[in-house]
């Protein structure tokens, strides 16, 4: 076919290398194509902000622009749900899960905040990580109540930002040298042996005599925590940091400060709601 | 004389090299200034012990420069197996979190392998693909020597020195964060000693031409050169911070940085990766098929339109962004309209196998350079159609981009030059014909295949991460988290490694057919002379 192109359209008559090039006419598909593109261009930023001039653009004759359409769909969707948000917003907590079409748009909100803000340290499923309180079991370190729930999202917890935040701090009984070196190692024992099996048996009852006077305060006589302190249930098997030796000897030396954002700061009081309700029915609500 | 001069200058750089690696405030910085302090002594010591040397003079003009090639195509090789063993790796890494071994944190981790992996395929493969064809075009399409002696050799190590500071610095930390433009100000500056250079021999050549015309290749490759000085220049103006380390702040901030490393980033794609391999095409293409180009008057409007209409397509990248509207739109206009300039390159390509297609069947090398002109079809007609806005809030940040690039430099760029390394070795080691052409079906078939299974992985995972983001419920609440898409891609991350394993094998297969056609093919008695100009 070549052939019968050299012989239809000749070539430029020269040749580089052995190379010659046909002398063939632009294809009429391409070419009108091309054209067909950049009369659509010309018409398109007619329409659209396009052609910079001394002060600002050209504006477009349709009056497009990228933020004022994103402006628009927020507003057509809050105003979708102007009404549920405010009796939202107005609703006894505790009542929430009575009202079943109220309840369905708290859970199904609630879900889209936890996964756009809440999910980072909670993971996708709530279920927690190292440092990071699982929300679906029962074991909670500020209550489970929706009300307590409520209180510590709006809230958080031992932030910088919201005076109300829930705080406690326990000491780090090695750094600041409260403890001796064999009180900590027996106290650790002890607190294994609570849920476990301790790594030395003979040091739990000088362990226990540590604990006493030092930790009852705040973890309570039983061992079983203080909500009022966000203090943990030691008795049960569930960690926050790790059950292991090495971690509870790191928590009892050095403390811990787990610290959670004040929500009610950055959401709106119907969206801290909403989340409020969808964690409290993951499983573990009061 | 001169050689008092070159150990006067070679012994200053040494010295400042010894002391800026003293000085230095970084490990990135520390380590490549003694790589300076090596080479400079080395070649220190070599001068010196040449001095006295009598030199043989021999009237080499009538001869092609064909030395710098060999090594030119050499590295292209050596670099691509390095450049798609790591892409094979972080692609695994994404796949499976694990293999950021704990023991390699801050230097083998994705963040620092993911620039090597751009830079060794764009830059080392392909920009030593580019320096070592365009010196072959040239010589032959102007019927002349290269101009400038040795500085041809200059520019080949000069580049892979930057290479290799470039590398070393990446997994050591040194990084400006520019895509594409990672390296810091001082491997900034060598790259432009070099490129100057690499400008001169270049049109030196082409001014010195015995054709009374410039071939098409050599538009292609001399806008490439030009373009690329001045992304570079621009991109990179920064102030170091001390002369003694990496870090540099950039002079434009904000939205202009943004927008001035996206004209950068763009051109680098329209320049580097499409006009230079476009180069390439026009000359390997018609010698390899023996069929005279399809189109002048089709090269000369594509050429001028695509050179002038790239330039302006950048903005597509900052769609949705700080970018005013104005600027984003002009951006989307002007890449749909570079539709059909990128499409004159396809049609000029593929209907210059015009009564040549039969030998589709017989010569795996033209199958190649036919499947990267496909591949370069098609991702010239995805670009546009992903620069058009509505398409780009889905597309945007998805894998769907990554599929893109990857069909383009794994379809376009990586088969147009193992086509040319084919055609090439044989006549660069004179040579009858490759040691094996069921070796080079072997490696066509595999790297087609792996390239399949990269792009679609990606189209698929890259949509469905985009609907997923953007799905809400019929209150308007977001249903996914970024977890969730991010687990939801798992099996595509292990089809998009497995398509790069296959991709990676097909170039091992190739390095070991050249070595063995250098080796063990049949020699053949061919004159390095010029061909008489016309």
């Amino acid at each position: 076919m070549s052939d019968d192109l050299k012989e239809k359209h000749g070539t430029t008559g020269h040749s580089w290398d052995g190379i010659e090039e046909l002398n063939t006419p632009l294809p009429r598909w391409w070419l009108w194509t091309f054209y067909a593109c950049i009369f659509w261009g010309i018409c398109y930023s007619i329409a659209m902000p396009a052609w910079p001039l001394i002060k600002g653009a050209t504006p477009g004759i349709l009056g497009f622009s990228t933020r004022g359409e994103v402006a628009e769909r927020i507003a057509e969707v809050e105003s979708a749900n102007a009404g549920i948000n405010a009796q939202l917003a107005a609703a006894d907590l505790t009542q929430i899960p009575n009202d079943p079409q109220l309840n369905g748009y708290a859970v199904s909100a609630g879900a889209a905040v936890f996964k756009t803000w809440c999910a980072q340290c909670h993971g996708s499923g709530a279920a927690g990580a190292v440092g990071f309180p699982n929300l679906l079991d029962d074991d909670w370190l500020w209550g489970g109540s929706i009300q307590d729930v409520y209180t510590t999202i709006t809230h958080g917890i031992r932030n910088e930002t919201d005076p109300e935040a829930r705080y406690s701090q326990m000491p780090a009984f090695g750094t600041d040298g409260l403890l001796e070196e064999g009180d900590i190692d027996a106290v650790v024992n002890y607190v294994m042996s609570l849920s476990e099996e301790p790594r030395d048996a003979t040091l739990v009852p000088r362990g226990a005599e540590v604990f006493a006077e030092n930790c009852v305060t705040c973890h309570g006589e039983n061992a079983k925590g203080l909500r009022e302190q966000g203090a943990p249930n030691l008795t049960d098997a569930i960690w926050l940091y790790g059950g292991d030796y090495a971690t509870i000897r790191q928590t009892v030396e050095k403390a811990r400060f787990g610290v959670m954002p004040a929500w009610g700061q950055r959401l709106s009081e119907a969206q801290v709601r909403a989340v409020a309700t969808y964690v409290h029915q993951l499983g573990g609500g009061e | 004389m001169t050689n008092i001069l070159k150990l006067a200058a070679l012994a200053l750089i040494t010295l400042f090299a010894a002391m800026a690696a003293n000085f230095a405030h970084d490990l990135a910085y520390k380590v490549n200034a003694l790589l300076i302090m090596l080479v400079a002594g080395g070649l220190f010591i070599w001068v010196l012990r040449n001095t006295d040397e009598t030199r043989a003079t021999r009237d080499l003009s009538g001869e092609y420069m064909d030395g710098v090639i060999r090594f030119g195509v050499t590295a292209t090789a050596f670099w691509g197996v390095v450049g798609f063993l790591a892409g094979v790796f972080i692609a695994f890494q994404l796949a499976f979190p694990g293999l950021n071994f704990e023991w390699a944190q801050g230097y083998l981790n994705f963040g620092r392998l993911r620039p090597l992996h751009t830079s060794a395929v764009i830059f080392a493969f392909g920009g030593n693909a580019l320096i070592a064809t365009s010196f072959y075009v040239v010589q032959r399409t102007s019927a002349v020597r290269l101009w400038g002696g040795n500085l041809a050799w200059f520019v080949f190590w000069g580049y892979n020195l930057f290479i290799v500071m470039a590398a070393l610095s990446y997994v050591l930390g040194g990084s400006q964060s520019k895509e594409y433009a990672e390296p810091e100000w001082y491997i900034d500056l060598w790259l432009t000693v070099v490129w100057v250079a690499y400008l001169a021999v270049f049109l030196g050549t082409i001014l010195h031409r015995k054709e009374r015309h410039i071939y098409v290749a050599n538009w292609f490759y001399l806008s490439f050169i030009v373009t690329v000085a001045m992304l570079h220049v621009v991109n990179n103006l920064s102030v170091p911070v001390s002369l003694f380390g990496s870090k540099s702040v950039q002079v434009f901030a904000g939205v202009q940085d943004a927008m001035t490393q996206w004209w950068y980033g763009h051109n680098a794609v329209g320049f580097f990766l499409t006009a230079g391999f476009l180069g390439m095409m026009y000359y390997f293409v018609p010698k390899q098929a023996e069929k005279p180009v399809y189109s002048y008057k089709l090269s000369i409007i594509h050429f001028w339109a695509l050179i002038f209409l790239y330039i302006w397509a950048g903005p597509h990248h900052l769609h949705y962004t700080a970018l005013p509207d104005w600027a984003s739109t002009l951006g989307m206009v002007f890449s749909v309209i570079l539709w059909m300039p990128s499409w004159g390159g396809m049609i000029n390509g593929l209907m210059t196998l015009s009564g040549a297609w039969d030998k589709l069947r017989t010569d795996p090398v033209i199958r190649m350079m036919v499947i990267a002109i496909g591949f370069y079809g098609m991702s010239t007609f995805e670009g546009p159609m992903m620069s058009i806005r509505p398409v780009n809030s889905l597309s945007h940040y998805t894998d769907w981009t990554i599929g893109h690039v990857h069909s383009g430099a794994l379809g376009w760029n990586g088969m147009i030059t193992f086509g040319a390394l084919y055609f090439l070795v044989p006549k660069l080691w004179a040579k009858e014909r490759l040691y094996s052409l069921s070796m080079v079906s072997w490696h066509f078939w595999l790297a087609t295949i792996g390239i399949v299974l990269y792009a679609a992985s990606m189209w698929v995972t890259g949509i469905m991460e985009g609907l997923m983001w953007r799905e809400v419920d019929a209150n308007g609440f977001l249903v996914n988290s970024f977890a969730d898409t991010v687990a939801a891609k798992f099996p595509m991350y292990v089809v998009r490694g497995l398509g790069g394993v296959m991709y990676l094998s097909g170039a091992i297969i190739m390095c070991v057919n050249l070595f063995l056609t250098v080796k063990k093919a049949p020699a053949v008695d061919t004159a390095n002379g010029l061909v008489p100009a016309e």
